[in-house]
């Protein structure tokens, strides 16, 4: 007898998350820190173990070498299995053909051969840019019980922020009758959240179908699903409620950053009932200095802090020196501050130096926006950065 | 490899009873986050060490749990890796190994099977960053017999008042004493790590059954300075024997200072078992000052001078000074404590004082609630 996989997880973890800019200049979006301690892939990879589902391909293509060391073996995850686990799945060449992923209906296609070693039932599509814990479990048993050939799992928006989503319009029943992709005026503030369950058999067909045809785009969102309602297939909206955020732009990383801080956080990710599992680091655990000042803050372990933190999340092994202000920013791994720098409403990436007396970003309330120093760069001493630049090279100081 | 590893986790149990009371020395928490028994082991693996046994004798769920397979210390080997050695019982004598020397003589098996030409053995009972190649380089160089590591002290320096010392010329160990007060202007302490060939070792184990010796430094090293060629390796880094509750509360607080700490964890190669926690949250109303925190806490009220391992609670109004807080310690609001070591999983109510002083923490077992 074949062993056999309920359901497998397809994360697509691809995309160039070009609306991050410098953040993603040689990192997959899925891999860039978040939290101080996470990574956006351990959401959807926590997600999947935490709901029993323990098959995971990860669809790689641009710069995936960070995102493939972090994963490894998938032990940090319980996803080193010897029947299942995660798979990193780049493109490959193939005796005929050999192609990049097309688009993300494309890259699934292309591995059809990996989802029906494990004889699944049922195939959960993820992305890998949004933060949220959510029970896919739930989601299945919904989908099973509906007897649906997709369930896509959909989040009630503000009625004015609808139109920046794929909208579902629903019957009474929850399935779906009309997809409408960045309504002008939506009929509905049901938003796709861009997770997807098909029946197997279902999906490998329209798959087949969707390479079958020079004119399709192979998108998910603009190619499969519009063809499966059109053919009449059962598809129903899935209602998820709780915290959803996709980071895909700088504001909206920064802000789900923030809504970590707090009492009474709007994302907790403390909560020992659905952990998010990462890699860690091998760091002792952090140090407050004497004359350290830290308020409303996320700290992680090997950070040495000397100066004045306030509302900030430092990833692990941050140096900040005497004298040094961070507020209202990011501060992801290996980052050094030296004395006397400020740092205000700014994200800065791993592994960045920032000089003595430098200042990078303005107050929200001069309405510049968030800057951002990209990684491996080194701010130099006395430097300026404005409050909404984004900087991707060495900055010295100008002279004037 | 060259050398297999030994850790002998359960002797000098007796040093911090409190603490060893329901575990191993090995498996004592020290510096936030780690366990005594990470620093052996973390400077075997750094040292190209891939086959270590860990000797136990009594209380090591804890040490086994935190091991486990060896997996954090990329121990977990196809050959060799990790492997616990617990006491092995004869058929005709069914109690414990009571010395070094028993306890070698139960893990014969494991000697021989081990293809490395040299041994090392190490105890749990100090942090210390130690190269164990240097030593066995160093071994190699002066054709020694065997090589045993010291730390020189100057007077009153050293945490105990009794140690084992030798009396070193020319690199050459003379003499070696058991001192019930070190009264010398410098004394060279004994670290309990060994260095020789495992055949040497096998040799003094075996010859130790025929003849009934009982005590290794006694029986084999200090009747045999003349017979055997023993060399004294001077290690002159940052060494904290934990000799005592005492020795313990002030190794840790030497973490508070940064040379001590970039020492000891600057390259980033203690190795540790890893446990997921979220990162350390700090409120409104947080005051740190002078503190090593672990992942996990959150920290509402104020503290200085103090070591917090993970998970542990500060609420608001409470003030925690000069003390060592493990894992899972729930703090409520407006406490005060000084001097004061909380064991795993205590948890202190509201407006509670509590306050040992910086010549006598007070200690808290494990899972009180005060």
């Amino acid at each position: 007898m074949m062993r056999k996989k309920k359901c497998v997880a397809m994360l697509l973890a691809g995309g160039q998350g070009s609306r991050l800019y410098a953040l993603t200049n040689n990192i997959a979006k899925p891999a860039v820190s978040f939290g101080g301690k996470y990574r956006i892939i351990d959401f959807p990879l926590s997600n999947c173990v935490n709901s029993g589902i323990d098959t995971v391909g990860v669809l790689t293509q641009y710069q995936p070498m960070i995102l493939n060391n972090y994963i490894g073996n998938g032990q940090p995850w319980d996803l080193d299995r010897n029947f299942g686990g995660v798979h990193i799945l780049p493109p490959y060449q193939g005796k005929n053909s050999s192609d990049w992923y097309k688009g993300t209906a494309n890259a699934i296609y292309q591995n059809i051969r990996f989802m029906s070693q494990y004889n699944p039932d049922y195939v959960l599509v993820l992305s890998g840019d949004h933060i949220y814990k959510m029970n896919y479990a739930l989601m299945l048993n919904y989908h099973i019980l509906n007897n649906a050939d997709c369930t896509i799992a959909a989040i009630n928006v503000p009625i004015e922020e609808a139109s920046r989503f794929g909208v579902l319009n629903t019957n009474a029943d929850g399935s779906i009758y009309e997809f409408e992709e960045k309504p002008k005026k939506p009929k509905s503030t049901l938003a796709s959240m861009g997770i997807y369950i098909f029946s197997a058999e279902k999906l490998y067909k329209y798959l087949e179908e969707d390479n079958a045809n020079p004119n399709s785009s192979n998108d998910f969102g603009k190619d499969i699903l519009p063809k499966m309602l059109a053919d009449g297939q059962k598809m129903m909206a899935y209602e998820f409620e709780g915290y959803w955020k996709d980071v895909g732009t700088i504001d909206s990383l920064f802000e789900a950053n923030m809504d970590l801080l707090g009492d009474n956080p709007k994302f907790d990710v403390g909560d020992n009932s659905w952990k998010i599992q990462s890699r860690s680091p091998l760091a002792p655990p952090h140090f407050i200095g004497e004359g350290a000042k830290v308020d409303n803050s996320i700290i992680m372990s090997g950070c040495e802090i000397f100066g004045t933190v306030e509302n900030s999340i430092l990833s692990s092994d941050v140096i900040v020196k005497k004298g040094a202000v961070v507020k209202n920013s990011i501060i992801m791994g290996d980052v050094k501050i030296e004395e006397d720098a400020v740092i205000e409403y700014s994200i800065i990436d791993e592994n960045v130096s920032i000089s003595k007396n430098a200042r990078v970003g303005q107050p929200k309330t001069d309405n510049k926006g968030i800057a951002v120093i990209g990684r491996n760069t080194v701010i130099g001493k006395d430097a300026i950065v404005e409050g909404g630049k984004i900087i991707d090279k060495d900055v010295v100081k100008e002279d004037k | 490899m060259r050398a297999v590893g030994i850790i002998f986790s359960n002797i000098h149990d007796h040093n911090v009873p409190e603490l060893a009371r329901i575990r191993t020395l090995g498996s004592i928490p020290f510096g936030g986050r780690y366990r005594l028994i990470d620093f052996p082991l973390s400077n075997m693996v750094n040292s190209g060490i891939d086959t270590v046994g860990i000797i136990t004798k009594s209380n090591y769920q804890s040490l086994m749990d935190h091991v486990g397979s060896g997996k954090d210390w990329d121990l977990t080997r196809k050959d060799g890796g990790l492997i616990i050695l617990p006491p092995f019982g004869d058929t005709d004598s069914s109690s414990l190994y009571t010395s070094r020397l028993e306890a070698l003589k139960g893990i014969t098996n494991f000697l021989f099977r081990a293809d490395e030409e040299y041994v090392v053995m190490t105890d749990c009972d100090n942090v210390s960053r130690i190269n164990y190649n240097e030593v066995i380089e160093y071994h190699i160089r002066n054709r020694a017999d065997i090589t045993l590591v010291y730390k020189k002290f100057e007077r009153g320096t050293y945490p105990a008042k009794n140690a084992t010392t030798f009396d070193v010329q020319d690199g050459r160990i003379v003499g070696v004493n058991y001192k019930e007060r070190l009264q010398d202007e410098y004394s060279n302490v004994f670290t309990h790590v060994f260095v020789m060939k495992k055949s040497q070792l096998l040799n003094i184990v075996l010859d130790s059954i025929t003849h009934n010796k009982r005590q290794f430094m006694a029986d084999v090293i200090a009747e045999n300075v003349d017979s055997l060629k023993i060399m004294g390796f001077e290690h002159k880094g940052f060494y904290a024997g934990i000799t005592s509750l005492q020795a313990y509360y002030d190794s840790n607080m030497k973490m508070l200072n940064a040379d001590v700490r970039h020492e000891v964890f600057g390259d980033r190669s203690v190795f540790t078992k890893i446990r997921d926690s979220a990162p350390t949250k700090y409120g409104n109303s947080a005051i740190v000052k002078n503190s090593m925190i672990a992942d996990g806490c959150v920290i509402e009220g104020e503290v200085e001078n103090s070591i917090l391992f993970r998970n542990v609670k500060v609420a608001r109004g409470t003030v925690v000074k000069n003390s060592i807080i493990m894992q899972n310690t729930v703090l409520g609001e407006n406490c005060t404590l000084n001097c004061i070591i909380t064991d795993k999983n205590v948890s202190i109510r509201d407006r509670k004082v509590l306050s040992g002083s910086e010549n006598h923490p007070f200690y808290i077992g494990k899972g009180i609630m005060i």
